[in-house]
């Protein structure tokens, strides 16, 4: 289930794409309304607008990667992050904005797993842009109801004595794990550390790499 | 099950029961800010459930839980 299939690719192999010829959808037309009057009126300008789009772009999952390294190595650390993850993202000097971060963490007894039934909450500031499989209506639906088949599809199979908790994202809060420490990278830096912690293990449907 | 408007506690868990992970705060009231208010500010819960109360039968295994955040207008004692 993760990945999307594309049935028809190019003869380069890329997938085709539509081209865009529909009308503009009632919210496209409210956004370009809304960014055109804040241009007029002088509140912000083109440049503004396309640096912070940038700005988003260029946010990835080697952030969250560095907040759980540190989280393995820096045990006074941990205990901030999992009191107030914002207040310790903040601290490392990542830009997170508004975001109000929970961060839970996987022991030998629990593994947490992230999802947003109602729409695809996602702790965009610290991780970038939510993988396209996170907004799908299947993820969403399934992970609350049977979040070990779910988790085995991602290869990631939990043993019956490890308890799961899903955590659906139904308001303000937004989550990353801290996935368990793998095993043989005693004394490594946090540097070292950082290569091993992947995207989806900070989602819980991946773990740490093992080196 | 939906009333109209902008609701965010999930169909799948009301009448569930659970108990107060923690607390998280005052925020504004979603079903108000929805329509351009501020919204009243409403104390926002972690609750979590268990597989068992929120599937019943057909939980994958009854005791993994299942947390979610609960504004306070959708909670009673229980």
């Amino acid at each position: 289930m993760p990945h999307d299939h594309h049935d028809h690719l190019s003869p380069s192999g890329h997938p085709y794409r539509a081209d865009n010829d529909e009308p503009l959808s009632y919210w496209q037309t409210m956004e370009i309304a809304v960014r055109e009057l804040l241009i007029e009126k002088g509140v912000s300008n083109a440049a503004e607008i396309n640096a912070q789009i940038d700005a988003m772009d260029a946010r990835s999952p080697a952030d969250g990667a560095q907040v759980v390294a540190r989280a393995w190595t820096d045990p006074a650390f941990r205990e901030r992050l999992l009191a107030n993850g914002s207040d310790a993202c903040r601290e490392m000097g990542f830009d997170i904005g508004a975001l109000q971060l929970i961060a839970v963490e996987n022991t030998r007894d629990v593994h947490n797993v992230i999802v947003c039934t109602l729409c695809s909450c996602y702790p965009r500031n610290l991780l970038g842009l939510a993988p396209d499989w996170y907004k799908s209506r299947e993820y969403r639906s399934r992970t609350v109801k049977e979040p070990r088949k779910v988790l085995s599809e991602f290869g990631v199979s939990v043993p019956d004595g490890v308890q799961i908790r899903v955590h659906d994202s139904t308001a303000d809060m937004r989550y990353v794990v801290i996935p368990a420490r793998p095993e043989g990278t005693e004394g490594w830096s946090a540097e070292a550390l950082a290569d091993l912690v992947t995207r989806d293990s900070m989602i819980g449907t991946g773990l740490a790499k093992t080196p | 099950m939906m009333p109209p408007g902008h609701i965010r506690t999930p169909a799948y868990l009301r009448g569930k029961t659970g108990w107060i992970e923690r607390q998280l705060g005052p925020f504004g009231n979603p079903e108000q800010q929805a329509y351009g208010l501020l919204g009243d500010k409403l104390t926002l819960y972690r609750v979590r459930f268990t597989m068992a109360e929120v599937w019943g039968d057909q939980a994958e295994r009854p005791e993994d839980t299942l947390d979610a955040e609960i504004y306070e207008h959708w909670l009673e004692p229980a």
